[in-house]
């Protein structure tokens, strides 16, 4: 059988493939498995300084797949949030508790739980033909996977709020605009740009990007007062790492840091 | 970084050769480190025996102003050791060696800083609440999980969380043995402040330092004091602070201290 997640860990850089292509990469309970175990892979490995999340296929991830989802009058209603515990809300946690820049490649379409994993990750850069939709408002169900936290966070509440009651399909250039996500790139450059990016970041000073994405997550629930206490340990802390050391020799020297990650 | 592999007999040889528990002092502040990192700090008889002993020496040591008790980046202490709570019977419980150590741990005198990353949980949770108070990381995680084994909190757990947390979050710890997070256990009352974790040690030892440095007498006294609330009724209470201030303020360090201040100078306490 064909892996429904590809872990290809190159150069420091640990790309996640989505590949269900014959499903759009929807989530079956096998592929969930697959991923977060992919992901503790990654936590336990320490040449990785950069993950790149992307899709196989026309599709990036069409999240949950229905037909795992059968009604079945006989045996009542799932309980859908077993499976939130199980495996969307860890990969969710895992994801923004990796110590280290998430790239999320959205190659084409993410819906439903795919779109919101998209959206947890640090830099998301979407295809020019990807989109993304808040499908859950369509079936009766609530976003999931993280999404009724970041949207707001993402794009504030007004829009928040109708993307996920309207399910509207937004483009990856609407998404962009409205600072769902960082940038878009055309399709033929697209996957050749978002490696080269996860590349360059697995070169840079990921100790100290690793801090920058844990102040910025604190943030969105701290105070000013706190955040300044939380930005004073860390960068006590980068300080002491050896890539500052690095970083500073290399520009009074003027000469090209080679940054260790630590 | 460098993967070291040890099998299982190394492990046991480096314990018996370093202590379940390290010591290590600077500046009026002791640093006690539980040392059982294969077994997730389990608190074992003959750790906690250890640790009973060195806080009872700390107790009298005058060089000794303020402790830190600590484990380790994946374990404050998992709990008790379940292996060794199998193996005994009732009369082993019966005369327990653990129940002197745990009373000798909670009737330290001198501040106590628990500083808390990864699992806090069974006599984890407990030792950690015997501390004035905690700091922990962001992925700490506490709870009193007895329950899910068919046994009880057997270390102040039932008593002592009741107090920190009040009863609705407390009942629900112990009788689901749910876990909560730092976060959690920070806006439930459980702990005093949530850092980063590779900060959380330093943290403790600074502001363990910073206590210290004051007056013996008065710190003490407040210790005692505080720890007399949750005991006494109100005007009880009150009239114990206030037997407790009329003989700190008789202390020679007392009139040091005010003087000090006004005459914008350090003060030079000498436990008197």
């Amino acid at each position: 059988m064909e892996q429904s997640i590809i872990l290809d860990i190159n150069k420091g850089v640990a790309q996640i493939t989505l590949n269900r292509p014959q499903s759009l990469n929807s989530f079956n309970t096998e592929m969930q498995e697959s991923l977060l175990s992919a992901l503790k892979t990654i936590t336990r490995d320490d040449s990785v300084r950069c993950v790149l999340i992307t899709g196989n296929g026309r599709g990036f991830c069409a999240g949950q797949d229905l037909s795992d989802r059968q009604q079945d009058d006989s045996s009542g209603p799932p309980d859908l949030g077993d499976t939130l515990e199980k495996y969307y809300n860890k990969v969710i946690r895992g994801i923004q508790t990796m110590d280290m820049p998430v790239v999320c490649a959205v190659n084409g379409v993410a819906a439903g739980a795919g779109a919101n994993i998209a959206l947890a990750c640090d830099i998301v850069i979407a295809a020019e033909s990807a989109s993304f939709i808040q499908a859950f408002c369509r079936l009766g169900l609530v976003p999931d996977a993280g999404g009724t936290w970041m949207l707001p966070r993402l794009v504030g509440m007004a829009k928040a709020k109708a993307l996920s009651m309207l399910g509207d399909k937004v483009s990856a250039t609407d998404a962009e605009r409205m600072g769902m996500i960082y940038a878009v790139k055309p399709d033929d450059e697209f996957l050749h740009h978002t490696q080269e990016l996860a590349r360059h970041l697995a070169t840079q000073p990921t100790y100290g990007l690793g801090l920058i994405k844990r102040a910025l997550n604190e943030s969105l629930d701290n105070d000013l007062d706190t955040q300044l206490d939380v930005e004073r340990d860390y960068q006590r802390l980068a300080a002491r790492s050896e890539d500052y050391k690095i970083g500073v020799n290399a520009f009074l020297n003027k000469t090209k840091p080679v940054f260790k990650g630590r | 970084m460098i993967q070291i592999k040890i099998t299982t007999s190394e492990i046991t040889m480096l314990e018996d050769l370093n202590n379940l528990v390290i010591r290590s002092q600077a500046d009026r502040v002791l640093t006690l480190t539980l040392n059982r990192p294969h077994a997730l700090n389990a608190l074992n008889t003959a750790l906690l025996m250890e640790l009973a002993g060195l806080l009872r020496s700390a107790d009298k040591d005058d060089t000794v102003g303020a402790v830190v008790i600590t484990g380790n980046q994946k374990a404050f202490a998992a709990g008790a050791d379940v292996k060794e709570m199998a193996s005994m019977n009732a009369t082993d419980l019966h005369r327990d060696p653990r129940v002197q150590a745990w009373a000798d741990i909670g009737r330290f005198k001198k501040p106590v800083i628990a500083a808390v990353n990864g699992f806090c949980l069974g006599g984890g949770c407990e030792l950690a609440m015997c501390a004035d108070y905690i700091i922990a990381g962001h992925q700490a995680s506490f709870g009193q999980p007895e329950v899910k084994l068919g046994i009880m909190p057997g270390a102040g757990g039932t008593q002592r969380l009741i107090r920190l947390v009040g009863p609705a979050k407390a009942r629900q710890m112990m009788l689901t043995g749910a876990t909560i997070n730092a976060k959690q256990a920070l806006s439930a009352g459980l702990i005093a402040e949530v850092t980063a974790a590779e900060i959380v040690l330093e943290k403790a030892q600074a502001q363990a330092k910073q206590i210290a440095h004051y007056a013996p007498i008065a710190v003490a006294a407040i210790k005692d004091c505080y720890n007399q609330a949750l005991d006494l009724e109100l005007q009880q209470g009150l009239a114990y602070e206030r037997r407790s201030y009329c003989v700190v303020s008789s202390s020679e360090d007392r009139n040091e201290g005010i003087d000090a201040f006004l005459n914008k100078r350090h003060p030079v306490y000498k436990n008197r």
